[in-house]
């Protein structure tokens, strides 16, 4: 499968297309397949997004998983930090990443 | 320390003014993301991983405790509560807000600082000897120097639209504090029959082609130092490649050219620049250097009380002589073991700025191994700073052993990484935490970067760790033999590379070789100088 994602234009943060909006959860995120970079088009223009990028990934039980590290670690936060993470309250969370 | 005048203060102020606006076109949607990122980047602002970062700069790694408070306060109101030293001496910020960026420069120009020239193609931050002012092997101090160079490189013309970055350091003793040779430009002061000039050292650097800066000139002369270096930038300017990025840096140029045929053209330059009359009068040279005059010491040489044995061996590893009688310089580390390398929160750094206030005549360094110095401090004092320090988690008492680890942000937070670099270092630290092995070691010093880019000094590791993308998992490279200090060299890749466990483990095998093999005083890199590679291989890879 392909996401969609990129960072928010005033806060920074990494986004997901979710069919119609954005979301900082990756389980959010849905499928483009062939449409992404007409999506990815109208919202960057739109400014909704910023540096949007379509990547690959592999849809699990729990939602898709980037398929690179690096989109891993920006769906979920560093792995040093835990405390900074989307799942602060979940020890077990970086083990998605590795 | 330099305080700034109407026209640093004008110009500062003028640029956060303009970036606001800029800041606020963008929002608008008035300029795209390609017209606004170079702009952005002009000061210091980049996107990374998770969030836009800011770059600070902290000119010659020297604060006062006003500018480290401001910098603790940053990272209270706009970031999440720490920052992060930085190889180069200065700050980042890992959580800015676009929005709220100009509002946190305005606060920041309030005591004299910026993150103007942080990146982009132009003369960065100047970097120097944290110990400039202290050490008792110094020529000069060498912060005037620094100061004159970061006056003269701000929003320079000529030089804003390089072919690539370029990096300067300046240093005024033997011993190399700061990596001086692994800089495009390295600057050695030094005395002639009694006249002070400088060594000038060209085209070093790390990244992808690490490269020792050959010495172009034993002496300039101090009255045409900048004379000099104008030109070695001209000359740079005028034939550095812009067809190629991974060619650009002036150390291929030196390279390609050869040092004798950049020496040749820069002379020729020189003779040209130094009509042009922009070398300093002496009596700017004078004004700047009052700055950085002595502080009033007047305390009495008195050893301190070594009873309580960490407070001793925190004298012993991380107190260094001072030049004046009666002081000593307090490297604090921010290295606990499992921490993360170079970070700080807001409250630590607010208790640095304190003990600088009330113990160390207001003055701070930051290192580029990521630490922090306070450069003058009475040694009746040092009991006093010790327990602030261990009562704020600061003492770690490993200042350049093993678990001194300088490590980039690596792929926890830069968008360039391949591979992450602290989960490395805080494994390897953990490891070897028990302190009588680390000081049984001794003198180790280990760096790891994320990627090619280097960085975290990985070439100038006595081991060096260089995180790769190996099909999508992180690989681990080792070298040997680096040295960033006056014994600079290059280290050199042992082997096939290793996940991150088992690059713990071949650091450990490797020290376990130079405890076999060592020889009196020997280093890590002097046993392996001295035997060379092999017993290392043969431990690691069997």
């Amino acid at each position: 499968m392909k996401l969609l994602t990129g960072n928010e234009l005033r806060s920074g943060a990494v986004t997901w297309w979710t069919g119609s909006g954005w979301s900082l959860h990756v389980e959010d995120a849905v499928d483009v397949g062939e449409h992404g970079e007409a999506v990815l088009h109208a919202e960057e223009g739109a400014r909704r997004v910023n540096a949007p990028y379509i990547i690959d990934a592999v849809a699990t039980p729990q939602g898709p998983r980037p398929a690179h590290i690096k989109d891993r670690v920006r769906a979920l936060g560093p792995t040093v930090r835990p405390d900074l993470t989307l799942k602060p309250a979940d020890p077990a969370a970086g083990d998605w990443i590795i | 320390m330099y305080k700034y005048d109407h026209f640093d203060q004008s110009i500062v102020d003028a640029r956060v003014a303009e970036f606001r606006d800029q800041v606020n076109r963008r929002i608008a949607g008035e300029i795209t993301e390609d017209q606004f990122k170079p702009l952005r980047l002009m000061n210091g602002l980049y996107l990374q991983l998770h969030a836009y970062m800011l770059r600070v700069a902290i000119p010659y790694g020297t604060l006062d405790s006003r500018q480290m408070r401001m910098l603790a306060h940053i990272a209270r109101k706009y970031d999440r509560d720490y920052g992060h030293f930085t190889t180069r001496q200065n700050i980042q910020y890992n959580w800015i807000k676009l929005e709220e960026c100009a509002d946190l420069l305005e606060e920041l120009a309030t005591v004299e600082m910026h993150a103007i020239q942080t990146s982009g193609n132009c003369i960065r931050n100047i970097s120097s000897d944290q110990y400039a002012g202290a050490a008792a092997d110094e020529v000069a101090d060498p912060r005037p120097w620094a100061e004159l160079l970061r006056q003269w490189s701000t929003f320079h013309p000529e030089f804003s639209y390089l072919p690539r970055k370029f990096k300067i350091a300046v240093i005024a003793s033997p011993e190399d504090r700061a990596a001086m040779r692994l800089h495009d430009i390295g600057l050695e002061l030094v005395r002639q029959n009694g006249e002070l000039g400088a060594r000038v050292f060209v085209g070093g650097g790390m990244g992808r082609t690490p490269m020792i800066a050959p010495e172009i000139n034993p002496f300039v002369k101090a009255d045409d130092l900048l004379s000099y270096i104008e030109a070695c930038l001209r000359v740079y300017n005028r034939y550095g490649r812009r067809d190629n990025i991974y060619k650009a840096r002036i150390k291929i140029l030196v390279h390609e050219i050869g040092a004798d045929e950049y020496r040749r053209q820069v002379a020729e330059e020189f003779a040209h620049v130094k009509t042009l009359g922009i070398d300093p009068p002496l009596a700017e040279l004078e004004r700047i250097s009052a700055f950085f005059a002595p502080p009033a010491f007047d305390a009495a040489d008195v050893e301190p009380d070594r009873s309580d044995p960490d407070f001793a061996v925190w004298l012993d590893q991380n107190v260094k002589p001072h030049k004046q009688a009666g002081y000593a310089i307090v490297n604090i580390s921010l290295k606990p073991i499992g921490g993360i390398p170079g970070d700080a929160t807001s409250a630590q750094i607010d208790v640095m700025a304190d003990l600088a206030e009330q113990y160390g005549f207001d003055e701070l360094r930051v290192t580029h191994a990521q630490n922090i110095v306070l450069p003058h401090v009475a040694k009746r004092d040092l009991h006093a700073v010790w327990q602030a320090l261990r009562e704020a988690e600061l003492a770690d008492a490993n200042l350049d052993l093993i678990s001194d680890i300088i490590a980039c942000p690596g792929l926890d937070y830069c968008s360039l990484a391949n591979a992450r670099s602290i989960p490395v270092a805080q494994k390897i630290a953990t490891r070897f935490a028990d302190m009588d092995r680390q000081r049984d070691l001794g003198e180790l010093k280990l760096k790891i970067s994320g990627c090619i880019n280097a960085c975290g000094h990985h070439h100038a590791g006595h081991i060096g760790i260089l995180g790769v993308d190996r099909k999508g998992v992180e690989n681990y490279q080792l070298t040997f033999g680096g040295s960033g200090a006056e014994d600079v060299s290059i280290g050199k890749i042992i082997g096939p590379g290793f996940d991150e466990d088992g690059v713990v483990d071949a650091v450990e095998k490797a020290t376990e070789v130079y405890k076999t093999l060592r020889e009196g005083d020997e280093r890590f890199i002097d046993t392996y100088r001295r035997v060379g590679l092999e017993p290392f291989k043969e431990a690691i890879y069997g």
